[in-house]
């Protein structure tokens, strides 16, 4: 009897130590699965693009990636503390008046950051694409993020094309590879 | 008995009026101490990048404001999420961080007793008696034939 009470007890300490660690695992894999992302794209393969959906900045609606679907979407990571963001927010403007009635979409998905500091960038910089709030920091180890801003391309089937751009996107990495997102390049 | 007592009572009484009082008059440093900067993650206290820097003023002007710790954490939790405070809400499935490590101390108190138990149990038990020694405690025939080896190589 005391030699089965020793084995069940045994065998329920493996089984919590055994849990703890695969919960631990998953927590890194989901958290971290972005970190391939970036190699996948430079080796030319089209990766699905992690799916958001995520809160804007002003109103109360959301927004889904899965929904723009069909369309070559810009997906910017920002905050108003980081300099490089401010040096690049007029590039991002511009890209989204001269591409915005061609099926392109520029996001700003603002993270780690107060909305009152982002609300004041946004009307500091004269941002008019549509901003989203990631408060969870959500994105930052689904897309790889090492830091901000990064910028990265979808094209309309939902996948990750062209350019991983880390630091501050210039107007001819946005045309080119919106072009590719669009599936327009030559 | 009464005195022990009366004497731990004071100090949780001591403790509990502290802990009001860091609630309804929190300082930067005690905040700093629980909160994480979300962008390098190390404790609020160390961390000197740009949106540290930024919370740090938030909660100066919080605290000049007459906001409570609670209320203050409340605020850094609606703009950044729960992973800005450096020990987990003790709720919900968060609630496991903190009662896992006491579990974890229980199961193994009562292990060890368990075990000092049965040691003590052991060691107390009656001695083997060797009929043949006139009284003497006999020893384990394994014990006494490695015993007599060891003998007969110190003689040879």
């Amino acid at each position: 009897m005391a030699r089965r009470v020793k084995i069940a007890l045994q065998a329920a300490a493996v089984l919590v130590v055994a849990l703890l660690v695969g919960l631990l695992a998953w927590q890194v894999v989901r958290t971290d699965q972005g970190r391939a992302l970036d190699s996948e794209v430079k080796s030319g393969q089209k990766p699905q693009a992690p799916v958001f959906q995520l809160d804007q900045l002003e109103g109360s609606g959301q927004v889904s990636l899965a929904d723009l679907r069909g369309k070559a979407v810009v997906v910017n990571f920002w905050a108003s503390w980081c300099a490089p963001c401010k040096d690049e927010a007029a590039t991002l403007e511009d890209a989204w008046q001269r591409w915005r009635g061609r099926d392109v979409v520029v996001l700003g998905v603002d993270l780690q950051d107060f909305s009152t500091d982002a609300r004041r960038f946004v009307a500091r910089y004269d941002v008019s694409y549509p901003i989203l709030r990631d408060k969870h920091n959500w994105s930052w180890g689904r897309y790889g993020l090492s830091g901000l801003p990064e910028t990265w391309f979808v094209d309309r089937q939902g996948r990750l094309v062209g350019e991983h751009v880390e630091g501050p996107v210039t107007a001819e990495e946005l045309d080119r590879n919106i072009r590719i997102a669009l599936g327009t390049a030559s | 008995m009464s005195r022990m007592l009366a004497a731990a009572l004071l100090v949780a009484l001591a403790a509990a009026g502290a802990a009001a009082a860091s609630e309804e008059h929190p300082t930067l440093p005690e905040l700093e101490r629980e909160l994480i900067c979300p962008t390098c993650h190390e404790s609020l206290a160390v961390s000197n990048s740009p949106i540290a820097d930024r919370m740090r003023s938030f909660i100066r002007a919080r605290i000049a404001a007459g906001d409570t710790k609670s209320e203050i954490k409340d605020q850094l939790v609606d703009q950044f999420g729960e992973s800005v405070l450096a020990a987990p809400p003790r709720r919900g499935f968060n609630l496991l961080a903190w009662l896992l490590p006491l579990v974890g101390v229980a199961a193994g108190a009562v292990v060890l007793g368990v075990l000092a138990r049965r040691w003590s149990r052991t060691r107390s038990g009656p001695i083997p008696v060797d009929p043949s020694g006139n009284g003497r405690a006999g020893l384990d025939p394994e014990l006494e034939r490695r015993l007599d080896e060891e003998l007969a190589r110190f003689d040879a």
